[in-house]
């Protein structure tokens, strides 16, 4: 399954920056962003509401409102950079070789057309189908992702059914023509839990039946655990850490990513404890912290972290961490907490 | 369906009911005798009394009312006093311009606006956009009256392109018909215009930032399919409600620019009538226009159907 084409790198965001021109001035909501998704690799995108993880991933296919949007850095696909495509050449990778999932199934089918039309305009955009072919096509590919009755429901429109099947049909669409990078913002949010962990085991199914590389972009840990092999923590706009699923688990080296971690409600343990919370709140883009930007934040800052910004900064193998004492809060985290063990068990 | 189209007729009823109530209310609180204005000014008031006897106005008021929307229930309208004829034979007389008038307006309304709404929507701040909605919103603000008299004026007088007034009916040559029609219907449409216009472009505006059109350009979907396919129909709902609506008005308020072109529609037919006390007349033509309103709005609720899969009925 994780042949040599795992080693392969499929996308490459280098450096990206993001500004909206809005009326109160030009804003940046994505500073500075680097990271890489293998063929066959699920990246997680993991961060609070507002933290820039949905403008990274629709900046990938350019989905923002070019009018008011300017993008900075490059985003290589192949080798081939998307922010320089013309946009009759990005319409050829939109859908076919990078196809994107939503958040909200409820809004994201277009309600007057019968969702076999729309997995069929898909197929009839990006590959040379016959009418006949696309339509049976579109039944294979609901058939694929667990649809009971595709015949029947190819036919139907998205009011007529659940979240989770239309969730389904968002997912044959996407994949119907075979992209080679798969971008799911928060798939499974708007979803009840077990309809959720459904919906998730079938993108990991058909992720590995492709070889596809994705994206997973969400704030559940869980989701983390359960799909990803690497990820990619942001805070305000930046990556603050980067790493493998479990050394994030097992030691987080970010002050916030470690307070994400403490925040996840245990299902054993005393019920009348108060759940962790990070004090503070995520500052709006108009003011952004002058040094680290998660410095008001975090309890262990210093002179350094309010004054200067630190670098995103590799340290041993593949980890990255934009932290000024990250080495320190460590040591001192590794004095006093036997946890690493237990907790790399989340996801074996 | 075919329920469903049975129960809209069947509720006519009490909007006929009420229509009738209030129509034949008004008729017999505003003074003129109709018997004194038929017979002129140098009738005596034995003459009058005679009249008055002769077309039932003696009677109780409530007794009229039954026995005359007794027989609209059955389809007799009733016969003018004045021009002796039947009310309906009179009013369907009446309707062809009136008709005629109203569709060549909103066609060319539904023309013209759709496009420029759409256009607006999608480049929406540009000049484009500013130049339409300022044409717009002089089509709303300028009255019909107004903007027939100076199309007359220009294309009519100055320019002699088309008639200046006046109606030619169908059998006359399509051509001649719409000849005539062109001045007018653009003087009774530029509001419809500036309506559809602007509900056009404010619907697009919503459904352009919807989720499912994001879901569309992932996809890979050319920005024309999206605004023609994916945008417009979603947004069709709205629009058609205005055309509904503003359909109704078009035929029954008709009448300003029916003067200004002297066109003999139902309008003229009813300021007549009014003049004449031709009660008969008034009453069935305003009920026929009430029916004729129900009966638009069936149709646009039919078509509300077509274009969304929600409100279909009845579906399997």
């Amino acid at each position: 399954m994780r042949g040599d084409t795992m080693t392969e790198l499929l996308l490459e965001v280098k450096n990206l920056k993001v500004h909206f021109e809005t009326e109160n001035g030009t804003v940046t909501a994505v500073d500075d962003v680097s990271f890489s998704v293998k063929r066959g690799e699920t990246v997680g995108v993991v961060g609070e509401s507002g933290c820039g993880k949905s403008v990274t991933a629709e900046s990938i296919l350019r989905l923002l409102n070019e009018k008011h949007t300017n993008y900075e850095g490059n985003i290589l696909f192949e080798e081939k950079d998307i922010l320089k495509l013309s946009y009759s050449e990005l319409q050829k990778v939109r859908g076919n070789d990078i196809s994107m999932i939503f958040q909200d199934p409820m809004s994201s089918l277009n309600p007057v057309y019968t969702v076999g039309n729309q997995i069929v305009e898909a197929l009839l955009l990006h590959q040379n189908l016959t009418k006949k072919e696309a339509e049976s096509k579109a039944v294979e590919m609901l058939k694929l992702t667990g649809i009971p009755l595709p015949e029947k429901r190819v036919n139907e429109y998205p009011h007529e059914l659940s979240g989770g099947m239309r969730q389904r049909v968002m997912i044959a669409m996407a994949l119907s023509c075979k992209p080679k990078l798969l971008i799911a913002d928060e798939p499974t949010t708007a979803l009840d839990v077990t309809t959720q962990s459904q919906i998730l085991d079938l993108i990991n199914e058909l992720k590995d039946e492709f070889n596809m590389g994705t994206i997973m972009i969400t704030h559940d840990l869980g989701v983390v655990a359960e799909v990803c092999t690497k990820v990619v923590v942001m805070y305000l706009g930046q990556v603050i850490e980067e790493a493998s699923v479990e050394s994030i688990f097992s030691s987080p080296l970010h002050p916030y990513t470690q307070g994400l971690l403490k925040s996840i409600p245990q299902i054993e343990g005393p019920r009348d404890e108060k759940l962790y919370v990070i004090e503070g709140k995520v500052p709006t883009l108009t003011q952004i912290p002058k040094g680290c930007r998660f410095a008001p934040r975090c309890e262990f800052a210093t002179e350094i972290c309010r004054d200067k910004m630190p670098q995103l900064e590799s340290y041993e193998n593949d980890l990255k961490v934009r932290c000024w004492h990250f080495k320190d809060i460590q040591e001192k985290r590794g004095g006093m907490n036997g946890s690493r063990n237990e907790s790399q068990t989340v996801n074996s | 369906m075919k329920g469903y189209i049975l129960k809209r007729l069947l509720s006519l009823i009490p909007v006929l009911l009420v229509v009738a109530v209030v129509v034949f209310l008004l008729m017999h609180i505003t003074p003129g005798d109709p018997a004194a204005v038929i017979l002129g000014p140098e009738a005596s008031p034995a003459e009058v009394a005679e009249l008055r006897e002769e077309l039932g106005l003696n009677k109780p008021p409530i007794e009229q009312f039954v026995s005359w929307f007794g027989n609209v229930l059955q389809g007799d309208f009733g016969t003018s006093i004045f021009m002796k004829q039947p009310v309906s034979q009179a009013f369907f007389e009446h309707l062809g311009p009136t008709l005629s008038l109203a569709i060549m307006a909103q066609v060319l309304a539904i023309v013209v606006a759709i496009p420029l709404g759409v256009l607006a929507a999608k480049f929406r701040g540009s000049i484009l956009d500013q130049t339409f909605m300022g044409i717009s919103l002089l089509g709303i603000s300028v009255p019909s009256f107004l903007l027939g008299l100076f199309l007359i004026l220009l294309v009519g007088v100055e320019l002699k392109w088309l008639p200046v007034a006046g109606y030619k009916s169908i059998d006359a040559g399509l051509l001649n018909h719409i000849k005539y029609l062109i001045l007018p219907a653009i003087a009774l449409g530029s509001m419809q215009a500036a309506l559809i216009a602007r509900m056009t472009r404010s619907s697009m505006l919503d459904v352009l930032n919807a989720n499912y059109i994001k879901t569309a350009r992932s996809k890979g979907v050319k920005e024309t399919i999206i605004v023609i396919k994916h945008t417009l129909r979603n947004a069709f709902i709205p629009i058609l409600t205005i055309i509904g609506q503003t359909f109704g008005t078009l035929v029954a308020g008709a009448a300003v620019v029916e003067t200004v072109f002297n066109i003999p529609g139902i309008g003229q037919l009813i300021i007549n009538s009014v003049e004449r006390r031709d009660f008969a007349v008034i009453q069935g033509s305003v009920l026929l226009i009430a029916v004729s309103y129900v009966l638009i709005n069936l149709v646009i609720d039919l078509l509300y159907g077509v274009i969304d899969p929600r409100v279909r009925l009845g579906r399997k």
